[in-house]
């Protein structure tokens, strides 16, 4: 492999793309959490809940615009056989997207006692969004199957991607709210966070036995070894915010933010691992991100955009977090 | 079922649904700037009532317009790998501009401009509120970037099939844009204008007499009004710039069967294409000559010369037709209003209640103007590039025709309720008036008025 543009380029979008749709799955993930938590609360949590995402929900949900455009403009083949191949999935979770999102402005617009319906909108919204996210990840991890097995282990995927979602939002709320919800919010994290595991586990033990590709990628000598790391550190993570459960929330509120920081680690590492046993495929086992590349010249005019831009954004991502900082319950709509 | 056709309809659903919010939003933006600035220099909190009145339709409309847009994005994928298969070398980074220069921008500001004005400093909230605007302009700019390209496409070359850029300044400013720009702009500043004096109307017809609805009233009008005339002379020469460079599409306009010249103003007709004629034709002799040619006697280039090759031309026609008719109402009803309520200071209810239903006009000429544009194009996706039928995907027509209904049943919930709570908003401003309610009610979005922090 020689070092030039036509090599580099790629392989540069694909990380991109990669951090990317991770930080879409953190920072969605917490918004999509708060929605399927929705479920579970009380009329009085909602508000604290909504307005703990508020000010954010937008600017996260276009990670997803922006992990997509890339799969769009850097690897425009297989942006069209993934999605082609994913018809049914997409279409759900554009129509989760656009309730959940339309769902959390009308709520507070609408007279009162139309209130609960758009709750309730945005919880199905929200769900609906994992699922289908969950039921995708599913199926392009065992290389875009179609079959009764590959759509049972993409049901379960969907069920653990909400899940894990769902404890998103809890560590979330964890750090944002007080007194009772963020009680409530530390029992949900433990129910949450044995799906979360089991979803982790399930995704693991297919991937490599879905391709043979895969399956020597990780057991392999010398690699199981430098990759070992990776699962162990995982499980050692959610041992820690296990037990960390017990203590929540602490006294003067200290350490709040810290499931919502493990979490995102072990979502991190998870990723990672799926990037590992993926790379250098973007259609798994089948396009290269090489094959499925955009023209040399194409992928240059954006990248010099993207150098410029992504600081800036990332820059004032976090101004607008400090800006809505604190808790939740301080927050006023004026 | 037809996997092209239905996807043809779907994407006609999705991009007319789509576009009704940006054209709101992509000026509205700018308008509550204005109040906003208007409120910095007079500290009169009726501009600010006016700004937290408007924000929220610009929140709604601005939601809805986001959750379609992402929606679009995978529309190219899903039912559309062709295009970008063959063109994406050009398309890609054009929208990758959008969503790096324009989307995270107005996405993260929006956050502050809604939420942050107790926050920040009101200087930081009129950044926010300048750079959202800023943010949903620098979108359009991209979009219809990309969008010119595909009817007058430059600056590349084909490769085996493939499209390659040449010059990047040629593709971005490809002959129809500067025009397809300045058009889409203003008739988003009509659409914004004409929604903000229908919905102050609105609240004049029910009794509302507050300093905050005559302010956005008279912003409405002054905008409509000034705005109207200025949009008839650049949809005229954008129209030159159609002729120039895609003939057939303004045949389809103006139904002209034959390439001749001293060629009339066809004023009403039903085109009938089995027989290439017009029937119940109503016409002013040599006008349409004259409109693009500048003489009665100019040869204006018929739909004979493309046969087989030129769009269907009943929509069109028709489509032109209906935006040209609200373009006058818009002239005649604004300028009206404008006489009235800038001259004799007074506003007549039948003036109030014609700009209500006018609150709307926008939505329709827009429409209207998408369907004459973009269903002239055809058959081509990218002119003389990539036909239409050419990009589908190899999805079923059973799929399609699933995602198609589910789309079609929820964009016609979400397009009554949308204007349902908009008549709702309005009922509620005009209770509520110039009132300052209780600065302890902490849960109702954006009422309150707030004096500025130093």
């Amino acid at each position: 492999m020689s070092i030039d543009w036509p090599t580099l380029l790629p392989l540069v979008f694909a990380g991109l793309m990669g951090v990317a749709i991770l930080l879409y799955v953190i920072l969605d993930g917490f918004d999509l959490g708060i929605g399927i938590l929705f479920a579970a609360a009380d009329t009085d949590d909602k508000d604290t809940m909504i307005a703990s995402i508020g000010p954010f929900w937008d600017a996260n949900e276009t990670w997803l615009v922006l992990a997509v455009g890339l799969l769009l403009v850097a690897f425009p083949i297989a942006h069209g056989v993934i999605l082609t191949a994913l018809y049914l999935p997409v279409f759900l979770l554009l129509v989760g997207l656009i309730l959940r999102g339309v769902a959390f402005d009308f709520r507070a617009k609408v007279p009162i006692h139309r209130k609960h319906r758009w709750d309730r909108m945005f919880f199905i919204g929200s769900l609906l969004a994992a699922l289908a996210q969950g039921y995708m990840l599913g199926i392009y991890v065992l290389g875009l199957q179609q079959g009764i097995a590959a759509m049972l282990f993409a049901a379960l995927v969907a069920l653990c991607l909400a899940a894990a979602y769902a404890a998103m939002g809890s560590a979330w709320l964890i750090y944002k709210a007080e007194g009772d919800l963020q009680q409530k919010a530390v029992f949900w994290l433990r129910r949450t966070l044995v799906f979360t595991a089991a979803g982790m586990a399930a995704v693991s033990a297919a991937t490599p036995l879905a391709s043979p590709r895969i399956f020597e990628k990780w057991f392999t000598l010398p690699e199981i070894v430098w990759l070992a790391p990776l699962p162990i550190a995982a499980l050692g993570l959610f041992l820690w915010l296990w037990r960390m459960c017990v203590h929540l929330p602490g006294h003067e509120d200290e350490h709040s933010l810290k499931p919502f920081i493990v979490l995102s680690a072990i979502f991190a590492l998870g990723f990672g691992g799926l990037a590992y046993s993926f790379y250098p495929y973007v259609v798994p086992d089948r396009m290269t991100i090489w094959e499925a590349a955009a023209a040399t010249e194409s992928l240059a005019v954006i990248l010099i955009g993207t150098a410029f831009v992504l600081p800036i954004i990332l820059g004032y991502t976090v101004y607008a977090y400090r800006v809505f900082g604190g808790k939740a319950g301080d927050l006023t709509y004026d | 079922m037809d996997p092209l056709l239905l996807s043809r309809i779907q994407f006609a659903a999705n991009i007319s649904f789509h576009i009704l919010f940006p054209a709101i939003t992509i000026s509205l933006g700018w308008v509550l700037l204005y109040f906003k600035l208007q409120y910095n220099r007079t500290g009169e909190h009726a501009w600010m009532r006016a700004y937290f009145t408007f924000v929220k339709v610009f929140a709604l409309s601005f939601a809805l317009g986001v959750v379609s847009g992402v929606t679009m994005s995978f529309q190219f994928g899903t039912n559309w790998p062709g295009f970008m298969e063959k063109v994406g070398n050009i398309a890609g980074p054009l929208l990758a501009y959008e969503v790096l220069t324009a989307f995270f921008l107005e996405a993260v500001f929006l956050g502050i401009m809604l939420f942050g004005f107790r926050r920040v400093s009101n200087r930081v909230h009129t950044l926010a509120t300048f750079l959202v605007a800023f943010g949903t302009t620098m979108s359009a700019f991209w979009i219809l970037a990309l969008n010119s390209w595909m009817h007058t496409p430059a600056g590349f070359e084909m490769r085996d099939g493939v499209a390659y850029p040449t010059s990047w300044f040629e593709i971005v400013f490809n002959p129809s844009f500067p025009w397809r720009l300045v058009h889409m702009l203003l008739a988003s500043g009509l659409t914004a204008a004409f929604l903000v004096a229908g919905f102050s109307a609105l609240r004049y017809v029910l009794g509302d007499r507050s300093a905050s609805m005559w302010k956005a009233l008279k912003t409405g009008v002054a905008l409509g009004a000034i705005l109207i005339p200025l949009q008839i002379f650049a949809g005229d020469q954008h129209g030159l710039n159609t002729l120039e460079h895609q003939p057939a599409k303004v045949a389809a306009m103006e139904a002209n069967w034959e390439t001749r010249g001293n060629v009339p103003l066809v004023l009403f007709a039903i085109p009938d294409e089995e027989a290439r004629e017009n029937r119940f034709e109503i016409a002013v002799p040599n006008v349409a000559s004259i409109i693009l040619k500048h003489s009665p006697s100019g040869v204006v280039p018929g739909l004979n010369d493309f046969e087989g090759e030129h769009p269907p031309v009943a929509p069109v026609f028709y489509a032109f037709r209906i935006m040209v008719g609200v373009g006058i109402a818009m002239l005649v009803i604004s300028w009206v209003a404008a006489f009235y309520l800038f001259r004799r200071k007074v506003l007549p209810n039948w003036v109030a209640y014609s700009l209500v239903p006018m609150g709307l006009s926008g939505w329709v000429a827009v429409l209207a103007g998408w369907y004459v544009t973009e269903i002239g194009r055809q058959p081509w996706l990218v002119t003389g590039v990539l036909r239409t039928g050419e990009a589908v995907g190899p999805v079923t027509g059973g799929q399609v025709a699933l995602s198609l209904a589910g789309y079609l049943a929820l964009y016609a919930v979400l397009l009554f309720v949308y204007l349902g709570v908009l008549v709702y908003m309005a009922v509620k401003a005009s209770k509520e008036g110039d009132e300052e309610p209780d600065p302890a009610v902490k849960d109702r979005p954006l009422d309150q008025p707030v004096e500025a922090e130093a």
